[in-house]
């Protein structure tokens, strides 16, 4: 017994010398985003070392929440005007001289609006060819994402000395909050690029839970008719401690705002339940939200592509289920 | 004035739905409908529309690809681009083309066309990547706007308003700059026939990456290609009570 464990031993410090991964953290400088912490899940899981390099305008408390992620064995804080904004061109530098001093085999993100931004634009400077939003993890160099709006999955192996991988926050668990990282300084340097400036932002405001960590997604499409009608999934959402979504027929035609597009090209989601309301269910919105553990489709077209994909189906007219679901909940 | 470089991808057309080879290592692509990315349409819309303008003196339109490839590249002549460059990579090569050999030839030839920007779709529809635009911006060290739902020329630059994952974010970037179309930057234009008729007159020039100087080496190899896990058929309930007490049942809702 005692010989195993020290092969095992031997054989995670041989892992860790080889194996050792840098997660970018994701923050509003207020508070750490979550697709962070799934990152950090998806680093363990290539075994080796693992560092979380946060970077912004303001980032202790960022640091401290990063270095209480399981698994994580050192935090970097770059702090500077520079990160205003977080723009690509700024980060990316900082990103390269922390690789440069540390020499990670991985470099990972969140395949967030962020995490898509940047780490394309560090894998060029690195001449290496990245791997997008990967589901899962099959061994350091071998990697599962999918492709064709998720209705096929590739399994793909690396042959480049630095894997630059964004994570499909989704297909993580985050990790958990035990630990305790020592935080340091990343490499000094000036990373203020003149050639982007960030202005502002205008974010959706919401007391709702974040769309890609609710555990209950309600989901407007084309069927909703207009913006007001959103009312009622809303109210439904209150009650149900619910993220509403959107497909993207209800983003074009101007009933909601885009950032609540799911599919393809929008958010990504698997909550426990998704219901999906006046929504068909074309290739590009199913790819967001396939994953769900519960579908409901409440749709009064019955051959609605919807109603495949979905464990409970209600033919109806919307209008009249969705106040009926209101009144008796 | 300046000139515009578009990047526009042939692949299976959005409505298709795919089928997996049985051998895994890839897709059925023989005998499918291919069409223009969806993304590109928006792309050379939006280049288009810079010419019409006036803030954009030439649209040329880049495709890397098959033969075929021509196709997308006369579809852009189509719809106002004003010359093609065709990269001719076919077969097991272009199989294994990735984005990074993709930036590497637009990034080459925005040096040579003396181009000031760049516009990509944000991701092309068969790989899902999102990472040509942002490698080829890193690869000629211009400042990238991806993910861009409204571009406006200022003096001394571009105002972008990007769509990011809370809602909107504007920035001001430097030109020359490279741009990714997210879906909501325009309605791409149906080209008329009378435009078809007459794209068939503009140049399109043919390149092979090594002219370019560009090594199209895999870096990846696919090592299998599946069809995702199939969903358990579902049940169509009768009413409203039935779809809660479910709900109830499993535990979703109180």
């Amino acid at each position: 017994m005692f010989a195993r464990y020290s092969s095992n031993l031997a054989r995670s410090s041989q892992l860790r010398r080889f194996q050792s991964t840098l997660v970018l953290a994701e923050h509003n400088n207020e508070t750490l985003n979550p697709i962070t912490s799934n990152a950090v899940t998806a680093a363990k899981k290539l075994g080796g070392d693992v560092t979380v390099l946060v970077a912004g305008t303001k980032v202790g408390p960022i640091a401290e929440a990063a270095a209480k992620l399981d698994g994580v064995s050192k935090v970097l804080v770059a702090e500077g005007d520079a990160f205003n904004g977080l723009v690509a061109e700024a980060v990316t530098p900082l990103v390269l001289a922390t690789q440069n001093q540390f020499k990670f085999t991985h470099i990972v993100a969140g395949a967030s609006a962020f995490g898509k931004a940047v780490l394309p634009r560090v894998a060029a400077k690195l001449d290496v060819s990245p791997v997008s939003e990967i589901i899962d993890v099959k061994s350091a160099d071998t990697f599962v994402r999918t492709i064709y709006a998720g209705n096929a999955i590739q399994t793909v192996k690396s042959k480049d000395p630095v894997k630059v991988v964004t994570v499909r926050g989704t297909n993580f668990e985050a990790a958990g909050t035990g630990g305790s990282a020592a935080i340091e300084k990343a490499p000094e340097g000036n990373y203020k690029s003149d050639l982007t400036e960030f202005v502002s932002q205008e974010l959706t405001k919401s007391d709702r839970p974040s769309l890609t960590a609710a555990k209950i997604v309600i989901s407007g499409g084309r069927g909703m008719k207009s913006g007001d009608n959103f009312k009622m999934l809303y109210d439904l959402a209150d009650k149900w401690g619910a993220a509403v979504g959107a497909s993207r027929a209800a983003v074009d035609a101007g009933f909601v705002p885009n950032d609540l597009q799911i599919g393809q090209t929008g958010k990504i989601v698997a909550p426990e339940l998704y219901v999906a309301v006046g929504i068909s269910g074309a290739i590009q919105h199913l790819a967001g939200m396939k994953d769900s553990k519960t579908i409901v489709a409440i749709n009064k077209d019955p051959e609605a592509p919807i109603f495949q994909v979905a464990d409970y189906g209600l033919v109806a007219d919307l209008f009249k289920a969705i106040p009926e679901i209101n009144e008796k909940c | 004035m300046s000139r515009v470089l578009v990047g526009v991808k042939r692949v299976i057309d959005y409505a298709v739905k795919i089928r997996v080879k049985p051998d895994k290592s890839g897709v059925v692509t023989e005998g499918v409908k291919h069409s223009m990315n969806p993304f590109d349409e928006i792309a050379v819309e939006e280049a288009v529309k810079m010419k019409e303008k006036k803030i954009a003196s030439e649209v040329v339109a880049v495709s890397v690809g098959p033969a075929q490839s021509q196709e997308v590249l006369r579809t852009a002549l189509a719809m106002g681009a004003d010359r093609g460059i065709h990269i001719e990579v076919s077969g097991k090569d272009y199989e294994l083309l990735q984005p990074i050999h993709v930036s590497k030839i637009l990034a080459k030839l925005a040096q040579d066309e003396k181009a000031d920007l760049v516009i990509l779709g944000k991701q092309a529809i068969d790989d899902d990547c999102n990472q040509t635009a942002q490698m080829t911006a890193a690869l000629l060290d211009w400042p990238q706007a991806t993910f861009a739902s409204k571009v406006e020329k200022t003096a001394d630059g571009l105002t972008v308003v990007r769509e990011i994952d809370g809602g909107l974010e504007t920035i001001k970037t430097k030109v020359p700059a490279v741009i990714s179309a997210d879906l909501r930057l325009n309605t791409p234009r149906y080209a008329t026939l009378p435009n078809i008729m007459k794209a068939k007159k503009k140049p399109i020039k043919k390149v092979a990456p090594k002219d370019l100087g560009v090594d199209t080496t895999p870096r990846i190899e696919v090592v299998s290609v599946e069809d995702p896990p199939v969903r358990q058929a579902g049940s169509i309930l009768p009413d409203v009570d039935t779809l809660l007490s479910k709900l109830r049942d499993g535990g979703h809702i109180k």
